[in-house]
């Protein structure tokens, strides 16, 4: 598994379970079948949670407070819910860290990162044929978005009211 | 016109070196076939039977004069010196090659034109009343919005990897010309009769395809400023909740079936609420710059009869032909919208040959505010002509036979490619428009029959929309055979229908007779003044079916 950010290849802190183990030194990453009994028992450390795209934002919810990480499965590239859930969990206030965890490739970085997420974990089969700098070239080539909340780049929104904002101080100076 | 800013410009030549560093990644192997194939259709490349087949869009179908003689160049450098304008008013190369694509995408965006979301699961070319701004019966234009949208949805993050396409209808006239009821969400500017304020019905769930669905009001108004918002959610809701276990269930159409209007709206309004905020709202200044772009031009005051054209009809019989069928009334007085009929007869619907788009570029730029539309009845419009000027634009159709006098006839037929060059395709569709063109090519039969659609898919996909035509043809591969399946009453506008089965599908070689006997039926039972539709609608499917049986029994 590789696992990048928006500043390329990152350690990773936490840990899926492995055959129901966890992995001593690293944050567990429970399913979330299993999140229940496990935040009993955890004591209030760091817990991240693994959820499938159908999850439902309710149902995570009460839980926001107390995970650090949330990690959506995809389960295929073209699978795109777990785009407009990670939408959800951060408009409903999730703050802690957002992991697409599935076989997306390098084009579908910045729109994972436009959607909330903040790293990707992809197969290594993936990340043999798309290292690190595939990832992050994909970042630069759309620099700007008509979307203004959570666009790929720069709000092209934003631009048109900065450059009308300077045609009117240019105008007023010219008076 | 909307022309683009720096930004706009930018972001299509950004979209066009991503599309060339992808088709590298492809060839060097850093991407799987499986994962450039969704990223080839997001920019509007299939790979046809034959070929690769090029779609490029034009937003709600407006085209000026330089970006039709730039299609017109591409269509002779890289194509095979013709296009084919779309029932979604887009334009299709059929023989460009892979290596040239790159090319094409830089002349197209030379022009402030892209191949964005021409394909593939996601926010497909938004489309609009071909009349938009001139109808008569407009209540307001529609193409600021659609303009809005078309921003709005390119190369939204969120919604790139929808379960199935997702296609957006608008209209702002009292005649539905935009099928709304046959979209994903299809949208209608209303005044609100309480408040009296403006803004817009929604409807969604609408399609055609294996499933035809009619579309349902999700929300009876909608406030202008959230639009997008509102949009949002429902992209949101169909994201999340849309079926992804069967590509042929995942439309939204499906859901809406599968849950009820009623539990879609609750879920709707639910995660609406949740994004409604003053930050979210159209921002009223872009909204008016963008709005701006479509004032009326610098219209004449003119009487609203031209004598000059009445004198000029009373001296050419195919003239006045062309005047009776081909002009639409429009807002302004003395001016019309004049329709070029791409149906000649025996020719493919919907083709134009670079030399026709160079001509219709002129007459546009010379005769109507230099602009063009394009229709989902494949036709292309020149929206804003002075009646005055009819007759010589006329003169110059007629002689690059573009003068055909049939706009709403029964050879004003709808066709998708079929299998001359569509790799979905069971059956052909060209071959049997042209052999009914044949048909009932007489002008005086036409004339007869009066108001009469015909439109034709060659698969169950429904491309030629055949399940809204008056009578739709369906070609099917039965036994190693192209088959026919015939429906009658399908209506794509206020009284929208989707057709009946007539009876068992018929060898393309019976089509023609057996719609003469439909036709028939209707010329010996009708009322004075009424349409075959309105006929069919008061006599019922009983004496139709009877006629075509006779037809049918000399098959089996």
């Amino acid at each position: 598994m590789l696992l990048l950010d928006r500043q390329g290849e990152k350690v990773d802190s936490f840990a899926h379970l492995q055959d129901g183990e966890k992995i001593a030194g690293k944050t567990p990453i429970v399913p979330l079948a299993a999140l229940e009994a496990e935040l009993a028992v955890q004591g209030g450390a760091p817990l991240g949670v693994l959820v499938e795209n159908n999850v439902r934002t309710a149902e995570l919810e009460p839980y926001f407070g107390t995970l650090a990480l949330i990690a959506i499965r995809f389960p295929s590239a073209a699978d795109g819910r777990g785009f407009s859930l990670a939408r959800q969990l951060r408009e409903h206030g999730f703050t802690g860290l957002l992991r697409a965890s599935g076989p997306l490739f390098s084009d579908q970085f910045p729109q994972a990162l436009a959607c909330g997420f903040d790293e990707v974990e992809i197969p290594d089969a993936s990340a043999a044929r798309q290292p690190v700098e595939h990832w992050l070239a994909a970042r630069n080539r759309i620099t700007l978005a008509y979307q203004h909340e959570h666009g790929l780049g720069e709000s092209i929104l934003d631009l048109r009211r900065a450059r009308t904002l300077e045609k009117n101080l240019n105008g007023a100076k010219n008076v | 016109m909307y022309r683009y800013d720096e930004f706009d410009e930018r972001l299509v030549r950004e979209r066009v070196a991503q599309f060339a560093s992808q088709v590298e990644r492809r060839l060097s192997g850093a991407l799987t076939e499986e994962e450039f194939r969704p990223l080839r259709l997001k920019n509007g490349l299939y790979l046809q039977l034959h070929a690769y087949m090029l779609r490029i869009a034009v937003p709600y179908g407006t085209l000026h004069a330089r970006q039709l003689r730039q299609l017109a160049h591409i269509a002779d450098v890289y194509d095979r010196g013709y296009g084919h304008f779309t029932t979604r008013q887009n334009l299709q190369f059929n023989w460009p090659k892979l290596k040239d694509v790159p090319a094409i995408l830089g002349l197209l965006a030379d022009v402030e034109m892209h191949c964005i979301q021409t394909s593939g699961n996601c926010i497909r070319n938004v489309t609009a009343d071909h009349f938009s701004g001139v109808a008569h019966d407009e209540f307001e234009d529609p193409r600021p919005i659609a303009e809005l949208l078309r921003q709005w949805s390119s190369l939204h993050p969120e919604f790139e990897w929808l379960g199935r396409k997702f296609k957006i209808a608008v209209t702002g006239a009292t005649q539905d010309r935009a099928v709304l009821k046959s979209h994903d969400v299809g949208v209608r500017i209303v005044r609100d009769p309480a408040t009296q304020q403006v803004g817009y019905q929604i409807l969604i769930g609408g399609g055609l395809g294996r499933t035809p669905m009619v579309g349902k009001v999700l929300r009876e108004f909608l406030p202008r400023e959230k639009l997008l918002s509102y949009l949002e959610a429902v992209l949101r809701v169909y994201n999340l909740e849309g079926r992804r276990d069967n590509k042929y269930k995942a439309r939204i159409k499906i859901l809406v079936h599968e849950i009820g209007i009623d539990a879609i709206r609750a879920k709707v309004e639910e995660e609406f609420a949740a994004i409604d905020s003053p930050r979210n709202d159209v921002d009223p200044q872009e909204f008016a710059r963008i709005a701006a772009f479509f004032a009326p031009p610098a219209y004449e005051s003119l009487p609203d009869v031209s004598r000059k054209l009445e004198q000029a009809q009373a001296a050419d019989a195919e003239l006045a032909r062309f005047v009776e069928h081909n002009l639409f009334r429009h807002k302004q007085r003395g001016y019309t919208a004049l329709t070029i009929s791409l149906k000649p007869i025996g020719q493919a619907p919907g083709d134009a040959t670079s030399h026709q788009m160079r001509v219709i570029a002129d007459l546009a730029e010379k005769y109507s505010f230099d602009e063009a539309r394009v229709t989902h009845m494949q036709n292309i419009v020149l929206p804003h002509v002075r009646l005055d000027d009819v007759p010589e634009i006329f003169a110059v159709l007629r002689a690059e036979g573009l003068g055909t006098p049939n706009v709403g006839l029964v050879t004003d037929i709808l066709a998708c490619p079929g299998l001359d060059y569509c790799a979905l395709a069971t059956a052909r569709s060209i071959p049997v428009a042209q052999a009914l063109a044949e048909h009932f090519a007489d002008p005086a039969k036409q004339k007869e029959i009066g108001d009469f659609s015909i439109k034709i898919s060659g698969c169950i996909n429904a491309c030629g929309h055949h399940h809204i035509g008056n009578i739709g043809i369906l070609g099917l591969e039965k036994k190693g055979a192209e088959s026919y399946q015939i429906t009658i009453g399908g209506d794509p506008g206020e009284n929208y229908a989707l057709g009946e089965l007539l009876g068992p599908g018929l060898p393309a070689e019976l089509v023609p007779e057996a719609i003469d006997r439909v036709v028939a039926v209707y010329l010996s039972q009708r009322e004075p003044g009424e349409s075959f539709i309105e006929a069919y609608r008061r006599l019922g499917l009983a004496p139709f079916k009877a006629a075509f049986k006779e037809i049918a029994d000399a098959v089996a």
